[in-house]
């Protein structure tokens, strides 16, 4: 079984939990003994790893033949059957950029007809990627569409069996791949526009959604929350959609070092981008109630988002400068040292596909508390699990457990127990099944 | 003339959460070093230079005075030892006079008298100490004022207090006489005259301002314009003005070096020190400021360094550990106190420019006013640590 995979990021070249899961999947197919082909918009130069076999888009041919002689923009907009999605309103900018995009490929080609035999697949793309997430994140993703319909067509060097896209940035090129090949689409979704926007969601990156969820075979969701999300807001077929949890890197489970705590209170930890979708305000609002009935505990927002100013302030505004504290983003040892100095996690996530953070926590027998708007609250049932928006109860499950040391072992025994039976490689066996069945 | 020299002792700007409990050295000792040399090479010694030359030219004629922190003086004993040589070189003329301040250029009258005045008797120390002088001149950090400031401050025996010649407290009123703060009967009060000092402090260099170029016999020729119509005329400044605010190319130099020759070009116009007012001239009226004003932003009032909740959550922070800190009896836990008690911390917090990336982003070693708030917050919370913990053992 062979396997074509598109995604956006990939360890070392990672910016979010995307790259981490994309990472684990793989490796957990490859012991199950199917062969992965990872395709990300560019490795930047580097070598990623060496399994899976980690392609750049920006390395890869176009298939020119594929691509008939254009030379002006109305002969491109005739070719352009491409995407259907592409001729509604909300799409014209990105509509014109395609058409320079196709013109810049149609050049390319009768430039190099001239000289056919140098560069049949020999050349390079003439297609640039970032990898990033920037301004032109909407044409990067749809030339990436361009790099699946070389990827699939007649010419390519690539076999494969199956089509396994994940998440919106790789669902244009995940169809157009299917299109091309006529091979069948898998698309992972790790996490949708209202997870990301809540209701002010972006209709591009909407349509775009639907569009790889409709041309999908099969569908992918990391939870049961998404899986009702993608039912009720993209109005997906539930048969069509199967759910895999993530599962934790067990490769990154470190050694809990016992850290010197320098602070003797308690210590409660947020850890996530200070961002709408992340819920810090409960978060905040929950330490306050928390801090007029107990004194020895201190609370700790990790993270930085758009958000932060908001909540330094408001923070301010409720005079617990003296129990409140903010890092910032933190990274590497960091990060560690953190969750080891902490005795409560608390995720309050207003929507959360999955969730790595509090698998993270019980890595340092941290216990946690998570909202149930979480897909991890779906495998971890031993959690302490409340609705975001209930900043009494939270409050309330936060003075329990930070006064219960027996309370806090017994939630981490319990969440390490369910933590043995989530493994990546079941994951992937998972995956293997869904491959089989299309 | 009054000159202003300031230099707060900044924070470390990576003083982190990991920190509190750990880590109790907080100064940024690499920032603080390099600017109080910067602006000792470019204003301190070039400035002192050229006042000690006036008045060795106008043999006692050109007077002028200084109001220096007690933290910038801590300072220059340690990076810029020549600084403080060539203010000692002044005093010794007997024409410069030094004012009395708050030790840490802090906004304790607003929070707390009696480290006011325990602050304000250190300040009067190292004067003492350093230049031989028991002043009798006072004025607040950034010419904060109101009654009760001049009443308490006639209570400490001062003679003369400085205020800022705001219009909401002149009115129709002339900064240009001596004043009596309402409800005092022997301290007199002296107000700057801001446009005139600020022509010099902001606008000198402006080429968009319709008096540009300023020059010293033009200058002079405004004062003079005001004989019949006033007393004295308030110059207040930073000291920065002279070759850090003011590049040297500016010519601001030598807009100070010929300004006492055009201006005594008048018999009866001279230089004299805030003390020798107070000693010579009565008040024309009593002035009533009810609420505090200061010298700072067009505002004038204290919204600089109090009033968004950043601000004034650091402010109670500070203020409430006062006791306790005081109470450890440990002189090094108390002078690291004080000195978070400089009002420069708070005025790195103000929001009120943070929108617009003003000038005041100049004095502001911080990328944003939250970043200030943290680093605040954090050694304060290792500070307040430490102390409880060393009352433990």
């Amino acid at each position: 079984m062979k396997v074509l995979m598109f995604g956006w990021e990939f360890p070392p070249l990672i910016s979010g939990g995307l790259g981490t899961a994309c990472y684990g999947i793989t490796r957990g197919l490859l012991k199950n003994n199917v062969d992965v082909t990872f395709i990300i918009p560019t490795r930047k130069g580097k070598k990623i790893a060496d399994l899976p076999r980690v392609i750049g888009a920006d390395e890869i041919p176009l298939a020119l033949e594929e691509i008939p002689l254009m030379r002006s923009t109305d002969e491109v907009k005739k070719h352009l059957r491409f995407l259907p999605f592409l001729s509604t309103a909300p799409f014209s900018p990105y509509c014109t950029a395609m058409d320079e995009t196709y013109l810049r490929i149609s050049a390319m080609y009768s430039m190099k007809r001239l000289r056919k035999k140098d560069f049949e697949f020999t050349s390079g793309s003439v297609l640039d990627f970032t990898g990033d997430y920037g301004k032109n994140l909407m044409q990067e993703v749809l030339n990436y569409g361009l790099i699946g319909d070389s990827i699939g067509s007649r010419g390519s060097r690539e076999k494969f069996d199956v089509i396994h896209a994940h998440d919106w940035l790789t669902f244009v090129a995940g169809v157009r791949a299917k299109i091309a090949s006529k091979k069948p689409l898998i698309v992972h979704v790790h996490a949708t526009e209202f997870d990301r926007s809540g209701e002010n969601i972006n209709r591009n990156v909407y349509d775009i959604e639907k569009y790889g969820m409709d041309n999908a075979d099969r569908i992918i969701a990391v939870s049961h929350y998404t899986k009702n999300l993608i039912v009720r807001r993209y109005n997906i077929d539930p048969a069509k959609i199967e759910v895999v949890h993530n599962a934790v890197d067990r490769e990154r489970q470190f050694e809990r070092y016992r850290i010197k705590k320098n602070l003797k209170e308690k210590m409660v930890l947020y850890l996530g981008r200070v961002t709408m979708q992340k819920g810090p305000e409960y978060f905040l609002e929950a330490a306050a109630l928390v801090l007029k009935k107990v004194k020895n505990v201190r609370f700790v927002m990790a993270g930085s988002g758009d958000m932060l100013p908001r909540m330094i302030t408001r923070m301010a505004e409720l005079k617990i400068a003296d129990r409140f504290h903010f890092t910032g983003f933190l990274r590497g040892m960091a990060v560690e040292k953190i969750y080891a100095m902490s005795d409560l996690y608390v995720m309050t996530s207003v929507s959360e596909p999955f969730g790595l953070t509090p698998f993270e926590a019980l890595l340092y027998d941290v216990p946690i508390i998570i909202s149930k708007q979480s897909g991890v609250s779906e495998v971890l049932k031993n959690a302490v699990t409340i609705n975001f928006w209930d900043v009494k109860k939270l409050a309330g499950a936060m003075v329990s457990i930070i006064q219960n040391d027996r309370l806090a072992r017994n939630i981490v025994d319990r969440c390490k127990e369910e933590m043995k039976d989530i493994g990546w490689q079941n994951a992937a066996n998972k995956i293997k099944q869904i491959y089989e069945a299309v | 003339m009054y000159f202003q020299v300031h230099q707060p002792f900044r924070l470390r700007k990576d003083y982190s959460f990991f920190d509190i409990g750990a880590d109790h050295f907080y100064e940024d000792d690499k920032a603080n070093r390099e600017i109080c040399n910067r602006v000792a090479r470019k204003c301190y010694i070039p400035a002192n230079n050229l006042m000690l030359e006036l008045i060795d030219r106008y043999r006692g004629k050109f007077r002028i005075a200084y109001s220096i922190t007690g933290i910038a003086l801590e300072q220059f004993e340690k990076y810029n030892p020549d600084v403080i040589e060539s203010f000692e070189k002044l005093a010794a003329t007997g024409c410069v006079e030094f004012i009395n301040e708050t030790y840490y250029h802090s906004l304790s009258f607003i929070y707390s008298k009696p480290e006011f005045r325990r602050q304000v008797l250190k300040h009067r120390a190292k004067i003492k100490s350093l230049f031989n002088q028991t002043p009798r001149t006072f004025r607040n950090t950034e010419l904060i004022y109101n009654n009760e400031l001049a009443g308490f401050i006639e209570g400490m025996n001062f003679r003369t207090i400085l205020a800022e010649g705001a219009d909401q407290i002149l009115g129709w009123r002339s900064p240009n006489f001596v004043y009596q703060p309402a409800g005092c009967y022997k301290i007199r009060l002296l107000l700057k005259n801001y446009k005139l000092s600020d022509d010099v402090a902001f606008r000198l260099s402006n080429r968009n301002w319709s008096e540009y170029p300023l020059t010293a016999e033009k200058y002079a020729s405004w004062i003079h314009s005001i004989a019949g119509n006033g007393e004295i005329v308030n110059l207040f400044m930073d000291y920065e003005t002279l070759g850090e605010h003011q590049w040297q190319d500016t010519g601001i130099f030598d807009f100070f070096r010929f300004f006492p020759e055009h201006l005594m070009k008048r018999p009866d116009f001279g230089f004299i020190t805030p003390q020798e007012v107070g000693r010579q001239y009565d008040p024309v009226s009593k002035i009533d400021v009810p609420y505090f004003v200061s010298w700072a932003d067009v505002e004038r009032d204290l919204t600089a360094w109090i009033g968004n909740p950043m601000q004034n959550s650091a402010m109670e922070m500070v203020y409430a550990v006062e006791k306790e800190v005081l109470k450890s009896k440990n002189a090094g836990f108390i002078d690291m106190w004080r000195k978070m008690t400089t009002s420069d911390h708070f005025y790195y917090m103000c929001t009120k420019w943070f929108s617009d990336g003003d000038v005041h982003k100049y004095f502001n070693p911080f990328e944003t006013p939250f970043d200030a708030y943290l680093v605040y917050t954090n050694v304060l919370n290792d500070l307040k640590h430490t102390v409880r913990n060393g009352k433990e053992e």
